[in-house]
């Protein structure tokens, strides 16, 4: 039975956790209005590219010219792998969900030998990644000290990837990031950015989209799709930039609320003690004048 | 000309113009190109220049690169570098034409990028008169 100064110390203690928690839920919910704002406003763009790309490549008639960037080396032997994860801690399951999906995915790769390449964004994920994964990392960006992610940071990263494709450094490239659903739920997501996927053509879409190319097809996609990386790659930015902040929020929810539980548990065994004190007190009195 | 079509012109940020227009003329990246209603659908992309939009009321915008779609009367400016003519006045821009500058002087440039760079630097010249 713990004393009554230790119960009143851990009271204290937890309450002091518990305000700790409620501000952090409040500094991201309110960094969760502004990413949120974000990641919607950035949705436009990436989308508009996907059109413009599927409807380039319906255009391209002889795959076998195609830029390499849309229908790949031909080979399937490396795999490059980009886990995006948060620089911070303290978000719920958020860096585990993206590490678990992608750990999956690489033993999965490594189980039918294919050669694993692992880009890490993000320390946290790094830290999940490092023991088990350590010799196939080739890359870790860190982005820590930078206060807003912009544009250019995912261009450089997406010219990076692009630069290494070129020498052909793998065959395949998947990125790992959490999809942001809504406050309460992210879902991790695999997606392919090298060879860019096209979705089996609409008859009819096909018909419509007679384009006039200027230049041609090629040289407007040599232009267009390392920009497609760096825009997917943004998009996957923001998008964990909302999830992030989610995920703490409701994290940092659970958390005030259980130390809520607990200070209610431990306020009613600091007073069961007490009075179980004085009324041991009050005994001793008793039997001390009864045995006068 | 009281024809109209869409105009949207988005960055990876927002939506930065959406609205019904008369004429664009982009610097597509072979040259000037005037687009109109009705024009036939078409996919371009554009080299450094301006953009100018006229509608119910003028507008221009500096652009270094981005990609263009036409169909369907709509026409879809993606650029993550499009900035408005005026906003571009208050930055330094000789300081920019100077280190275009000296990224012309590197031997390891390829003729594209020796285009783009140069157009650029026309274009912001043209701006600072």
């Amino acid at each position: 039975m713990p004393s009554l100064d230790d119960l009143r110390k851990r009271i204290s203690s937890v309450k002091s956790t518990q305000k700790i928690t409620k501000a952090m839920k409040m500094v991201a919910a309110a960094k969760l209005r502004k990413a949120q704002e974000m990641a919607e406003k950035g949705r436009p763009y990436s989308n508009k590219m996907d059109v413009i790309i599927q409807n380039l490549s319906k255009a391209i008639n002889d795959p076998s010219n195609a830029p390499k960037l849309l229908v790949g080396t031909g080979e399937d032997k490396t795999h490059l792998c980009v886990v995006m994860t948060a620089d911070r801690g303290l978000c719920g399951g958020f860096n585990t969900n993206i590490c678990k999906l992608a750990k999956k995915y690489f033993d999965e790769a490594i189980k039918s030998s294919k050669n694993l390449k692992i880009i890490t964004v993000g320390t946290k994920g790094l830290d999940q990644l490092k023991r088990d994964y350590g010799k196939y990392i080739i890359k870790k960006i860190n982005l820590k000290d930078k206060k807003k992610l912009t544009f250019l940071d995912a261009e450089e990263i997406g010219k990076q990837i692009v630069e290494l494709f070129k020498n052909k450094g793998f065959d395949k490239c998947f990125i790992f990031y959490n999809k942001f659903k809504n406050v309460i739920s992210q879902i991790p997501q695999q997606q392919q950015v090298i060879p860019a996927k096209i979705e089996e053509k609409d008859k009819k879409q096909e018909e419509m989209s007679s384009y006039e190319f200027e230049p041609d097809e090629d040289e407007i996609l040599d232009d267009l799709l390392p920009k497609n990386i760096s825009t997917q790659i943004f998009k996957a930015f923001l998008e964990n930039s909302a999830s992030e902040q989610g995920s703490r929020m409701t994290a940092m929810d659970n958390a005030t609320r259980n130390a809520g539980d607990l200070v209610d548990k431990l306020t009613i065994n600091y007073n069961r003690s007490r009075q179980a004190s004085i009324t041991k007190e009050l005994i001793e009195i008793i039997s001390g004048a009864e045995s006068l | 000309m009281d024809k109209n079509f869409n105009l949207e012109i988005i960055s990876p940020e927002s939506i930065l113009l959406s609205e019904k227009v008369n004429s664009v003329v982009i610097p597509s990246f072979e040259g000037e190109m005037t687009i109109l209603a009705d024009h036939i659908p078409l996919i371009t992309f554009l080299r450094p220049g301006i953009t100018k939009v006229e509608g119910s009321k003028q507008s221009q915008f500096f652009v270094e690169e981005g990609t263009v779609e036409f169909s369907n009367n709509t026409l879809i400016i993606l650029s993550s570098t499009i900035t408005s003519l005026e906003s571009i006045k208050n930055q330094n821009i000789s300081k920019i034409i100077e280190e275009s500058k000296s990224q012309l002087t590197q031997d390891n440039l390829s003729d594209k990028a020796k285009y783009i760079v140069s157009h650029k630097i026309d274009t912001l010249l043209k701006i600072n008169q």
